[in-house]
């Protein structure tokens, strides 16, 4: 054993001296010559180089599926036709600055002193590297989100209408058609698991299951944005939903979390700490199973339609896009799915913060 | 890894755009809807709480119609065995009654006829006594012209008078 380590120390060594005497050898002759020779091997790896950015620029699955599930500041429908959106930035110095994302349509995707990186995402960045910039620009995911509220408003204040008007007779067409599904989330979703007091809450988890409910399906279009699948805003809905348990939380709630009962003295170490985390464990997990559930779903179906390009053949083609077809059945399965559980658990998680129970402790 | 961070400018505008969707449409559009969905239903339990009732109700009338009708069968029956009593009684005391009426006339009748018979046993009495006299006057004034002859006339006499 202490004679092959020996060996291999002895063979680093000499192979390391030679290294790095190489080019001290190397320098000894001529200056031209060696210029000449670096010249041309620099040339070589540029070839090099090109050919594999070209090679790329043909196809690169996964840039082109980060490229369509991440945000962007216009709304590309299909390659090279876009519809630029407004760029909203302020900063302390220069206040609110407002303009069209096709002003970064240069050589150097520059404008007015700001740089449009497209790295893994989008962003905007100040050339003068000091200044701080926020962004509020209307993105693609805010286009997007803007259309589907406006949807939303449209449909359920039309509905709304329809019972305004027709009192007292039965329900029909497109009213009866909603009808179910508000009365499927109130009576097998919020009623039961909220508890008594579940009117209060009953526009707000039903505006959260037909908003996910919308982008889910928006995001399946093809040249869509995926905004469920965008961390922020299932973040944004998570938090909202924490909020909303813990503002109207009863004592117990916040008895129980401190002093969970029947828990014997030296658990408690253990069992404070556990509890508190599953409290910020919970919206957690709704952020991130909405997010990726939706990613997931369209991580899939873009990487199915990737081989395609990738195989360029005219057998592959028609067996992947009917299981593409397949997924996108599955795809919208998951949208009415994921909307569901969003507002099952978060009905959940309201109802065991308001829940009253003045009878024994004994059972969670 | 962009993918997992959250970008601030759309975490703005997606608490602003959701609460504005959550207000506007908690404001129009589920507070209608609920209250119709709410209210169809009352009116449905209404309905059926009513037809329950009505249901009640006529079955109440059925079974109070079904006593008053056999109250009035009973009290029907009632009426005719006591009218029956009553004929029957009537008939049976005409009855009797004739009866006595009928024995008293007869027995009236055979009073008068017992009268009527002495009488006319008393009529006849006297008329044979008369009879008898003439006869005997006859007989005194015949016995008086012939013997033969006054024999004769007592033996005809005599034979009739065993008729009598």
């Amino acid at each position: 054993m202490y004679t092959h380590l020996r060996r291999f120390f002895t063979i680093a060594l000499i192979a390391a001296t030679c290294v790095f005497n190489l080019p001290a050898r190397a320098d000894e002759p001529t200056q031209h010559e060696t210029d000449k020779v670096a010249q041309a091997v620099n040339e070589e790896e540029h070839k090099i180089e090109h050919k594999l950015e070209e090679h790329e620029a043909k196809f690169n699955i996964g840039e082109m599926i980060m490229h369509h599930i991440a945000d962007s500041h216009e709304w590309e429908f299909s390659h090279g036709v876009s519809l630029p959106l407004p760029v909203i930035l302020y900063s302390e110095d220069r206040g609110l600055e407002v303009f069209l994302s096709s002003n970064f349509h240069n050589e150097h995707h520059e404008y007015n002193g700001y740089h449009l990186v497209h790295g893994e995402s989008e962003q905007i960045v100040p050339v003068d590297e000091a200044r701080k910039i926020y962004d509020f620009s209307i993105t693609k995911n805010v286009a997007s989100m803007l259309i589907s509220a406006v949807i939303l408003i449209l449909v359920f204040t039309s509905v709304a209408g329809w019972y305004k008007n027709s009192k007292g007779k039965a329900p029909k067409g497109f009213a009866s058609a909603m009808e179910v599904i508000i009365l499927f989330i109130r009576d097998e979703v919020v009623k039961p698991n909220v508890g008594p007091k579940y009117e209060k809450y009953l526009p707000y988890l039903l505006t959260l299951f037909f908003f996910i409910l919308i982008n889910n399906i928006m995001g399946l279009l093809p040249g869509s944005a995926n905004l469920t699948g965008n961390i922020a805003v299932t973040m944004t809905l998570a938090v909202l939903t924490f909020i909303i348990v813990h503002l109207n939380a009863n004592g117990n709630y916040y008895k129980h979390l401190l002093s969970p009962p029947g828990v014997p003295g030296p658990l408690l170490l253990i069992m404070i700490p556990v509890e508190i985390v599953g409290v910020f464990m919970k919206p957690f997990s709704l952020m991130v199973r909405l997010f990726a559930n939706i990613t997931a779903g369209h991580i899939i179906l873009l990487s199915l339609f990737g081989l395609i390009f990738i195989f360029q053949s005219f057998v592959i083609a028609p067996v992947i896009s009917l299981f593409a077809l397949f997924l996108n059945f599955i795809e919208i399965m998951v949208a009415f799915i994921q909307a569901f559980i969003f507002t099952l658990l978060s009905s959940m998680y309201i109802g065991t913060a308001i829940e009253e129970h003045s009878h024994d402790h004994g059972h969670h | 890894m962009s993918l997992l961070t959250p970008n601030p400018g759309l975490i703005f505008w997606m608490l602003v755009v959701f609460l504005l969707v959550v207000f506007i449409l908690s404001k129009f559009a589920w507070k209608p809807i609920l209250k119709g969905l709410k209210d169809r239903e009352n009116e449905i339990q209404g309905a059926l709480d009513l037809a329950e009732k009505t249901r009640a109700e006529m079955a109440q009338l059925k079974s109070d119609n079904e006593k008053l009708i056999a109250e009035a069968n009973a009290i029907r029956d009632q009426i005719l065995r006591d009218a029956k009593d009553a004929s029957d009684r009537t008939i049976a005391e005409s009855k009797d009654k004739a009866a006595v009426e009928a024995q008293k006339i007869i027995e009236s009748a055979r009073e008068t006829i017992r009268n009527e018979q002495a009488v006319a046993v008393s009529k006849i009495k006297k008329e044979v006594a008369t009879l008898s006299l003439e006869i005997a006057e006859k007989v005194l004034h015949r016995e008086l012209e012939d013997k033969g002859a006054q024999e004769k006339l007592i033996a005809d006499l005599a034979s009739s008078a065993r008729l009598n």
